[in-house]
């Protein structure tokens, strides 16, 4: 019994940490069905320019509020030197892009940074929490926190304002929502930044775990990927359900069944779900006018 | 047939340069990249090292003029810049291979010119079977396993938990471990593993803790995984010891790890990590501290155990080089199998036409991670 509750916390506290990168994708596919490759490089740089600043002398949480402010920055500026001037150009190529993003910016981080491991102090301490025999750490709270405040922020923004919806008909299309008097380039900017700054969030939250060096994006955005097409892409339900899905199946497996196989049955069941319900468990089916 | 006739020629060519006072020395190191924690202290140390020799009047008088390539962990690039190094470059002598993968490319080149080459890779394929110009000087995983066993029966544990690393360090060791554990009475009742990334590793570990009869747990793996480990050890709260591997023996890992988490925690190191603990009359207290005070003083930082390995290749061949009998490729070979009871930052090394790393178990110590540092426990 306890090791099935020690099997769910980690699933949980793993599955959040996808969560969190899955919901930074939402935005920026919302607003031009582009999948942002860099995304995982956000996660890296609220990760790291946090351990920089808190080395530096700068209180934790100063340091973090100037780590997703700079990483928005950075979202900014990709959009508008990268995509902005290929605004033409097809989504396949809009990704490419941001892979191509994604490449210049770990390699600026070895540069500007360095290519050791990091980590700062948990927020809460160290000292795990006991429930019924199995334990969990206080900072997997926070990372569990942080996905659910990030996914009902965005459900929020994307239903009742005003601004969610012209970033949502702004990928549904562009010349009518320019039409309609949607300022379309403001749209994008204001995308890339928010997507930024929570990809930035979730680094800052995940760090005190995971660790943080110049190359860990990869691997997280790899993740986060898959979690966000199993639970649907573009919908923050969908990237909630699917990173902790993802998080729990991994766990359980590696729990239960042997630790050899867990990315294989994690991975397994992302193409059986995608077999059957090809949009995902919580993606709308498209309807293109052609 | 054409790299024959190509390095014929660069033979011809090189003759009247060798005449000019100046030791052409190749490096092909992976300072960018995945294995860039282990290539970039690595060039750090070549280049302190051939400064400070050239300053104090390089070798009888000869400068070193040395050529670096960073091949960020291809060993595509690294054969290029190892073919490089010997037609273009003309060099008589190479350093480098941060990884097996690397080392393999290099150690091909280095063979079929004829060229003394030391590997800063683990693998023991790498000089068994022995190649006539291949030497390395890192410890294999086969003796950190062994290492780790003799304190295991030491304290009286013969059934152990393993949990490694799924990346090409992990699998090795597990492999290696697996295969001298019998030899030594130690019975692996678990085996686990995790990705290199993984954000989590207690389900694994809560496994091996539901297993009956383990007395300690071992794990194999370096980068951040060892790190994760032992704090998820920590956290599931654990009362038998864990042993680590040397991959991780680093003051850095102390620090990602916490204080308190990575207290107890043993592993096999080399003098380097406990410089400034070494007795003055220890055969390694010179060379350890020179070195260390050295990258210290330049880079700011203290040098990692990949850094002792450069550390060590680059004086052992530097070492040779003042003993051969010309500054010629087999010249230097020669002087380099004969090296004996030469000391460097990882243990005393004493080449022979049978042993090409010349190191033993016991040039490892055993450390256990205390409130105040690193103890030596054996």
């Amino acid at each position: 019994m306890d090791a099935l509750l020690q099997f769910i916390f980690s699933g949980v506290t793993v599955g959040a940490v996808y969560a969190l990168v899955a919901l930074g994708f939402t935005i920026i596919y919302n607003a031009s069905d582009v999948v942002n490759f860099a995304q995982g490089e956000f996660v890296m740089l609220g990760g790291m320019i946090t351990v920089f600043a808190f080395e530096a002398g700068m209180p934790l949480p100063l340091a973090a509020v100037l780590a997703v402010l700079a990483t928005a920055a950075i979202g900014v500026a990709l959009n508008k030197l990268a995509i902005e001037p290929a605004r033409g150009a097809p989504v396949v190529t809009l990704i490419i892009i941001t892979i191509g993003a994604s490449i210049l910016i770990r390699g600026a981080a070895q540069l500007v940074f360095d290519k050791q491991l990091h980590r700062f102090p948990a927020f809460s301490g160290d000292d795990p929490i006991r429930i019924l025999g199995a334990t969990i750490l206080p900072q997997s709270l926070w990372v569990i926190v942080g996905a659910l405040v990030v996914f009902v922020g965005l459900w929020l923004f994307f239903t009742r304002t005003l601004t969610g919806k012209a970033v949502l008909a702004t990928a549904n299309n562009r010349v009518a929502a320019q039409l309609v008097g949607i300022n379309t380039a403001w749209v994008m900017t204001l995308s890339f930044g928010l997507s930024a700054a929570i990809g930035a969030l979730a680094g800052v939250l995940v760090t005190p775990i995971t660790l943080v060096s110049y190359d860990v994006g990869v691997a997280l955005a790899l993740k986060g990927f898959a979690a966000a097409m199993l639970g649907g892409m573009g919908n923050p339900k969908g990237a909630l359900a699917g990173g902790l899905l993802l998080g729990l199946l991994e766990a359980l497996t590696a729990g239960y069944l042997s630790s050899q196989y867990k990315d294989a049955v994690a991975f397994i069941v992302i193409l059986g779900v995608l077999f059957a319900m090809p949009q995902g468990l919580f993606g709308k089916s498209a309807t293109e006018r052609v | 047939m054409r790299n024959t006739t190509a390095s014929a020629m660069a033979l011809l060519l090189a003759l009247p340069v060798a005449a000019q006072a100046e030791i052409r020395l190749g490096a092909s190191v992976s300072a960018t990249g995945p294995a860039a924690f282990l290539g970039d202290p690595e060039a750090k140390t070549i280049e302190m090292m051939v400064e400070d020799i050239n300053e104090a009047g390089g070798i009888d008088g000869e400068q070193i003029a040395l050529t670096l390539y960073d091949d960020g962990g291809d060993p595509n690039k690294a054969r290029t810049f190892a073919t490089r190094l010997v037609e273009d470059d003309e060099v008589v002598a190479i350093i480098g291979g941060s990884t097996t993968g690397t080392t393999m490319s290099i150690l091909d080149v280095a063979e079929d010119e004829g060229i003394p080459f030391i590997s800063l890779a683990g693998a023991i394929s790498i000089v068994d079977p022995v190649r006539e110009y291949v030497f390395k000087t890192p410890h294999t995983d086969r003796m950190a396993c062994e290492k780790i066993f003799s304190d295991m029966q030491a304290q009286g544990i013969s059934r152990i938990g393993m949990i490694s690393g799924t990346d090409g360090f992990g699998a090795s060791m597990q492999a290696q471990c697996k295969d001298v554990a019998g030899d030594q009475g130690i019975e692996v009742l678990a085996d686990e593993t995790y990705g290199p990334q993984d954000a989590d590793t207690t389900p694994q570990l809560t496994r091996i803790r539901n297993t009956d009869g383990v007395q300690a747990v071992l794990n194999a793996g370096f980068g951040q995984g060892p790190a994760i480990v032992t704090r998820n050890f920590a956290q599931l709260g654990f009362d038998i010891p864990l042993y680590q591997s040397h991959g991780v023996a680093s003051n850095a890992f102390v620090e990602l790890v916490g204080p308190e988490a990575s207290q107890g925690v043993r592993l096999p190191g080399t003098a380097l990590l406990i410089g400034d603990r070494l007795a003055e009359d220890d055969p390694q207290y010179q060379v350890v501290n020179d070195y260390t005070a050295a990258y210290r003083e330049r880079y700011g930082q203290d040098p990692s155990t990949f850094a002792g390995y450069a550390h060590d290749a680059v004086a052992l061949m530097v070492d040779a080089m003042r003993r051969a009998d010309e500054i010629a490729p087999d010249a230097i070979r020669d002087a380099l199998e004969a090296t004996q009871g030469f000391v460097g930052t990882t243990g005393v090394y004493t080449f022979s036409p049978e042993d090409h790393l010349g190191l033993d178990p016991s040039d490892f110590r055993m450390l256990e991670i205390t409130a105040d540092g690193w103890k030596q426990i054996d």
